[in-house]
């Protein structure tokens, strides 16, 4: 077959592509054996966003991003990507996407320069332009030094990097980040961050899976909450927080007979029952805004009652999942579904 | 519409028009080149991985030459021109292993994961190492031609008997390759693909002409041989190097790559774009 408009093949199927939406999935399933990894999951992320998909190990996110990237089959539903059918227009979703998946996909054998340079002729830059973008993305990505090192030189934060340069040679209108920052140290993932803005900035999509709540956060204008391959919510950072609630008091006490008395204090001051620790020595409680930690710490020390430590934290991973699903998060573990033969 | 009247877009706003909907013949080529690349780096930074081309044939070589020599053909100087092209073509096999225990291994690294979803011909993976692969057959023909020279083989078929008796082994190693690219593909692990390629390597190089005068076997391993397409492949190496006539083997010879190939591209291919 000649290389034709794929368009019109798209109006044949009586479905023209979409202007607006990068992706588009309805129903999508994937089982594996018995295992259910992706339920029935609705998915709609539009151009020019960043959609985070949130969810602990296994949850099945690698699974539905395999699936959109056309790396896996499609078991139940639809997906189309930019208005192609990610089943029947595998070829024409592949030249759209970029995928960086959660474990480096360059070649070990090879340099950094000559990953990029492979991957730019791979998609019909002419040598000398594939040298000519390779140096730039080495340059975007901080790499120009290590370029003519071989990658089993290079240091996680550095293979992530590269990686995602790879992804990056065709610019790409849809990109799949799987976990970008997982196993980064904290400067690689502030680092990582800005690039994904960046690229924001200059008109990509991104889809972005994630296990920390304070990522998908920082990051992404809406977010899907993966739970045993379902969806059990989804919309703004800001909506997600309001059903799950504000930040947690923890305190230590000097003396833990002193717990009872201070856990009324805290009580009396915050409407929520405490939760003492195991030890009986501390206890936790939640707050609906947060000069109630203040007071409760004055009440405190009005009342004589000393403290060694205390934290305010943010709701975690783990409290979503509670608040969303009623049960802790089940991990750890490796995504073992992503791996596939 | 005028052009005047076009509201700037995004520069990443995909565009239907660059949307292809194959890979045109000539892209394909140079992904296919792009890759033997790739197969070729990959062999001068890993040269340990020459081992089967290189110390193989001339450990069997002499082995072979000075222990059956006496007992085939009275001397190892008498046997070499039957041994000579039997080893050629048994070490050519045994270079094809290691293209499905490679494949095996690429695969089962992330990078693999990368050309699957890059736009490229699907084909280009498989035949990238492929290409770069027909050196490892020279090298491993060549070696061996260069020990039996040493020990005393004086090919009768002369320079282009010889030559043209490398350029069989080449094409006979890449068209019987793709049968262990296809286990490649289908097996769980390297270690499964280098066990089942075992099973199917040595009997199609012992169980042929390759080392023994096929008269001298019971009658229904003769019809064994027969069938082998080895057999031809080492009577046609025969009939070029040691007298450097194209005889009918050398069309059988070529026929047999030819069905292995036809068989066995698609096969590979098919398994190894196959989605799970």
């Amino acid at each position: 077959m000649t290389a034709t408009n794929l368009t019109q093949l798209g109006r044949s199927n009586g479905v023209s592509p979409s202007a607006t939406s990068a992706v588009e999935a309805r129903g999508l399933t994937k089982t594996f054996g018995k295992n259910l990894a992706v339920d029935n999951i609705d998915l709609t992320v539009m151009e020019g966003e960043i959609f985070g998909v949130l969810g602990p190990n296994g949850a099945g996110k690698t699974t539905m991003l395999n699936m959109l990237a056309t790396l896996l089959s499609i078991d139940g539903g639809e997906a189309r990507i930019f208005g192609y059918d990610v089943r029947s227009q595998g070829h024409a979703v592949r030249q759209l996407i970029g995928v960086t998946g959660q474990f480096a996909s360059v070649d070990e054998n090879l340099t950094g320069r000559e990953n990029l340079w492979m991957f730019g002729r791979l998609q019909g830059l002419p040598s000398k332009k594939a040298h000519g973008i390779a140096d730039e993305l080495l340059a975007k990505f901080d790499l120009t030094e290590a370029a003519n090192r071989p990658i089993s030189q290079f240091s996680g934060g550095m293979r992530r990097r590269l990686d995602l340069a790879a992804s990056l040679i065709t610019r790409p209108a849809l990109i799949f980040l799987d976990e970008p920052t997982t196993g980064l140290d904290p400067r690689n993932r502030s680092q990582m961050w800005d690039t994904i803005r960046d690229l924001v900035a200059e008109g990509s999509t991104i889809l972005l899976t994630t296990q920390y709540l304070d990522e998908a956060d920082a990051l992404a204008g809406r977010i899907a909450v993966i739970d045993h391959g379902r969806k059990v919510a989804e919309g703004t950072p800001a909506q997600l927080k309001t059903r799950i609630g504000t930040s947690s008091l923890r305190i230590q006490m000097a003396d833990a007979a002193d717990t009872a008395a201070a856990v009324a204090l805290a009580a009396d001051l915050t409407g929520d029952a405490p939760v003492v620790s195991p030890t009986g020595s501390g206890f936790s409680v939640r707050l609906s805004n947060a000069n109630q930690a203040a007071d409760a710490l004055i009440a405190l020390r009005n009342h004589g009652l000393d403290i060694t430590n205390t934290t305010v934290e943010q709701p975690s991973l783990d409290d979503v999942f509670f608040a969303l699903t009623g049960h802790a998060s089940e991990t750890p573990g490796p995504e073992s579904e992503a791996s596939t033969s | 519409m005028t052009a005047s009247t076009t509201i700037p877009t995004s520069t990443f706003r995909p565009s239907a028009r660059t949307v292809k909907e194959s890979v045109p013949v000539r892209e394909a080529l140079t992904q296919i080149t792009t890759l033997a690349w790739r197969a070729l780096i990959k062999m001068r930074r890993n040269p340990e991985q020459l081992v089967d081309v290189t110390f193989m044939p001339v450990l069997f070589t002499v082995m072979f030459g000075l222990m059956f020599g006496g007992a085939v053909s009275g001397s190892t100087a008498h046997y070499l021109p039957t041994l000579i092209p039997g080893i050629i073509a048994m070490t050519t096999i045994t270079a094809c292993v290691a293209a499905g225990i490679q494949l095996r291994e690429d695969m089962d690294k992330g990078v693999f994961d990368r050309f699957r979803s890059l736009p490229i011909a699907r084909i280009a993976p498989l035949a990238g190492p492929m290409l770069a692969d027909l050196a490892r057959y020279a090298i491993a023909a060549g070696i061996t031609l260069g020990v039996g020279v040493v020990m005393g083989y004086r090919p009768g078929g002369g320079v282009l008997g010889v030559l043209a008796g490398v350029v069989l082994a080449v094409i006979t190693g890449w068209s019987i390759a793709w049968i262990f690219l296809w286990i490649g593909t289908k097996a769980r692990s390297a270690g499964a693909v280098q066990g089942l390629s075992m099973m199917l390597m040595f009997p199609l190089a012992f169980l042929s002409n390759a080392f023994v005068p096929v008269d001298t076997l019971p009658g229904w391993l003769q019809a064994v041989t027969r069938v082998n397409p080895i057999s031809h492949v080492v009577s046609a190496l025969r009939d070029l190097m040691n007298d450097g006539v194209v005889t009918a083997q050398v069309g059988w010879a070529l026929l047999g790559c030819a069905t292995v190939a036809a068989i066995f591209i698609p096969l590979a291919v098919r398994s190894y774009s196959r989605q799970v």
